[in-house]
């Protein structure tokens, strides 16, 4: 059964990548351009050890967003709030981080603790709508990320917490000193963001809270089925509202990496989006942090290295559709799993069943 | 509060004193301030514009939903339609833009429905995918087709401008009296003087889906049987009733519905397709769903609402400052009527926003332009808060549902 499982769950993603190959295939084709070329470039152009730098660093954010969304979907909840959970973490954390000065080990821990806050607190709203009002957590997010970005772009106006620093035309709130600042890894002429090791804590902690603890049961539990872990004594609401905190409070990490090592300062800059990416993550790496790793590498590496494609004639935006094939491809091949799965259940049921009854008829 | 406000919505008569009263405020402010935007026929022209294409978003998302299956796409499906009804807008003109759009986007919608209808996936993963295609795609297409414009290819030629009219004899009247500045008389004539001149057939025949929904809901066959959908498939498939007909059909229209809205944004409110055009215009019609407690009417009123707040972010800042003195005065009023009736709770709260609204006003000069923006997702989330219980969405909105499963 586990073996079973296991096949599944690894054959299913390569299968929904390659058959987004093929829909890409046929739309390079269409377009007069030799595909396997085209793949050759890119995978060429993205191992370019300069730019796997840059991957790395754009696989630890998109990675804190798969966390988090796996978190949600444990529980089955849909958090497409990670945008504004981060939004909310980033700014706050870069505020906070701005205004005070400690020394260097506490300071930058300090922003990642009013990140994971302002994160938590953002997704706080939706679980206690959730919780209490019943409100579907997917529209108060929608919701919410305008919100966030609304909030976020009146606070960065310059007569509140914004600068406009020379030369410049973004807004953008004041540096962060050097002991908040997180060191950089030199490798290959780049530099790999030190939150790294942060990432692969806190995808240890995931998988550990997840498998190891009464907690990570619960939650499971919960998510699995309300009534039965209600009736087994627990406080399965609860669960939903802590869960949908833990996972925004990592959404809150998503920008840290950016924030932490490189701009110092959160601008309008800053891009949107991580929700979506954050569930197809969860999604493709069937929540496991290994899974989840190794589809955010897939993401950033499709991303970085689609500009090449502009060379040949080939519009880059082509990558988007792919992603979206993808999980949709994805999707679908979980369902057709899920259904085969179902009916070689019911089919070994069935079997039982008409043995036992041929038994009793012979006797 | 919301008890009296359902009771004072009751019937269309008081709905009617209701706005009266809202416009005699209006009205009133207009002349105390000396700022006349608000009941200008600028305002209402443009009220009307931005408020078809989310009318058309809502529509589509009532669509969907009340046959069971939300529909987070429509955003995705209005990009469809305004890059559609651009291109073949700019092709063959701006009739063949819309067909286009119809066209294109009830395959979108069709494409939502085998995913979730028939496949069965989960139906927020597939909208959000075709949100995701859906703008890839345009950008994809845009950088193939578009002749590019100083190295740019983010928007489209223009296509010819669709004929609007003006109703012979009631507009130029409609604009002596606005400009005989007779107080209550000539803002009406303002507003609709807006909404008299310069119309487009397509904002009328748009208009029109809004009475023709609300029949099909709940007047025709077809519409009993989408609700019923909606409300207990399996209850409606065990008397017969073909649910996956009926949601690919409703799906299907719901696409097409999102589609026009954006076309509506490429061919007659502008004459491009420009790239982020539509944003988030699809996410405000699922707003306007919920806020119009999935009936067409309440759709309607939701769109004009935040279409209003949409043509107020590119007008005068000091209309939006009077419309606060509006609110405060409403506010005021309410907390009159509550004492009256002797509610000293709901009373006292509206006495409290009324003094902060005033506070407000005194203290700032400008509402930050990110507040008008969200107004729309903050309108909603309240609606959510306090009326949860109140609203009567479709019990099984959402809900995969298998033929044969229970």
């Amino acid at each position: 059964m586990t073996k079973n499982k296991i096949f599944w769950g690894t054959v299913a993603p390569l299968a929904a990548i390659l058959s987004s190959l093929v829909f890409v295939y046929i739309i390079l084709s269409l377009r007069g351009v030799d595909p396997i070329e085209m793949f050759k470039l890119m995978v060429s152009y993205g191992f370019d050890p300069r730019n796997l730098v840059s991957e790395v660093n754009q696989t630890v954010a998109y990675y804190m967003a798969g966390v988090a969304a796996a978190i949600g979907f444990k529980m089955l909840l849909f958090n497409i709030g990670i945008d504004g959970q981060y939004r909310m973490g980033a700014f706050f954390g870069a505020v906070v981080g701005a205004a005070v000065s400690l020394p260097p080990v506490l300071h930058v821990l300090l922003i990642i603790i009013t990140s994971m806050l302002a994160g938590g607190l953002w997704a706080a709203i939706a679980g206690y709508l959730k919780v209490k009002r019943g409100v579907s957590e997917v529209i108060s997010n929608i919701m919410l990320n305008f919100i966030a970005a609304a909030i976020i772009a009146f606070l960065l106006g310059e007569k509140l917490l914004g600068i406009l620093p020379e030369g410049s035309q973004n807004v953008q709130t004041r540096p962060i000193p050097a002991s908040g600042q997180m060191p950089t890894i030199k490798i290959f002429e780049g530099e790999v963001y030190s939150f790294l090791f942060v990432a692969i804590f806190v995808g240890i902690a995931y998988w550990v809270m997840l498998n190891k603890t009464v907690f990570g049961f619960n939650l499971k539990a919960t998510g699995l089925s309300f009534r039965a872990a209600r009736s087994s004594g627990v406080n399965a609401p609860g669960m939903i509202f802590i869960t949908t905190v833990l996972s925004g409070a990592i959404a809150g990490l998503v920008g840290m990496g950016t924030l932490l090592s490189d701009t110092h300062s959160y601008s309008m800059a800053f891009p949107s989006g991580f929700a979506f990416t954050g569930l197809s993550l969860a999604l493709l790496g069937r929540n496991h942090p290994v899974g989840i790793f190794f589809a955010a590498f897939l993401w950033s590496f499709l991303e970085r290295s689609a500009p090449v494609l502009e060379f040949e004639g080939v519009p880059p935006e082509i990558v988007i559709v792919m992603q979206g094939t993808i999980v949709l491809s994805i999707v679908i091949a979980y369902e057709v799993v899920a259904r085969i799965n179902l009916r070689q259940q019911q089919r070994a049921v069935g079997k039982v069943n008409v043995e036992a009854l041929s038994e009793k008829e012979s006797k | 509060m919301a008890t009296k406000l359902k009771s004072l919505f009751k019937s269309p008569a008081r709905i009617a004193i209701f706005v009266a009263g809202l416009f005699l405020i209006i009205s009133l402010v207009e002349s105390l301030t000396g700022a006349t935007d608000i009941s200008s026929p600028g305002t209402s022209g443009a009220t009307l514009r931005f408020a078809i294409p989310l009318l058309m978003a809502g529509l589509g998302g009532l669509w969907a939903e009340r046959a069971g299956v939300i529909n987070i796409g429509l955003e995705g499906m209005m990009i469809v339609g305004t890059w559609t009804g651009a291109w073949f807008g700019y092709l063959h003109g701006p009739l063949m833009g819309f067909v286009a759009a119809a066209i294109f986007g009830l395959a979108s919608g069709f494409f939502h429905a085998i995913l979730t209808v028939k496949i069965g996936i989960d139906q927020a993963v597939s909208g959000l995918a075709i949100n995701l295609i859906a703008a890839g795609g345009a950008r994809y297409l845009s950088g193939i087709f578009f002749p590019p414009v100083g190295g740019d290819r983010t928007v489209s030629p223009p296509a010819d401008s669709f004929p609007t009219f003006t109703i012979p004899g009631i507009a130029p009247f409609l604009e002596s009296i606005d400009a005989k500045n007779i107080f209550f008389i000539s803002n009406l004539a303002g507003v609709l003087h807006g909404l008299t001149k310069d119309i487009s057939l397509v904002t009328v025949a748009f208009l029109l889906l809004v009475p023709i929904t609300s029949w099909i809901l709940w007047r025709s066959k077809f519409g009993l049987r989408m609700r019923f959908s909606g409300e207990n498939p399996m209850a409606a498939e065990s008397l017969g009733i073909n649910v996956y007909r009926i949601r690919y059909i409703a799906v299907s229209v719901s696409g097409m519905f999102a589609s026009l809205g954006g076309a509506y944004l490429a061919l007659v409110a502008s004459s491009v397709y420009r790239e982020g055009q539509t944003a988030g215009r699809g996410f405000i019609g699922l707003a306007t769903v919920i806020f119009g407690n999935w009936r067409p009417g309440g759709v309607f009123a939701g769109s004009i609402l935040f279409g209003f707040t949409d043509a107020l972010r590119v007008r005068q800042n000091e209309s939006v400052m009077s419309l606060i003195v509006v609110g405060g005065i409403v506010a005021f009023v309410l907390a009159l009527f509550y004492s009256i009736s002797r509610r000293w709770k709901p009373a006292a709260i509206s006495a409290v926003i009324a003094l902060v609204t005033f506070w407000i006003h005194q203290s700032i000069d400008a509402i930050p332009q990110e507040f008008v923006t969200a107004f729309p997702y903050f309108a909603t989330l309240i609606v959510l808060t306090y009326l949860a219980q109140r609203l009567t969405p479709p019990a099984m909105a959402g809900m995969p549902y298998r033929r044969g499963s229970e």
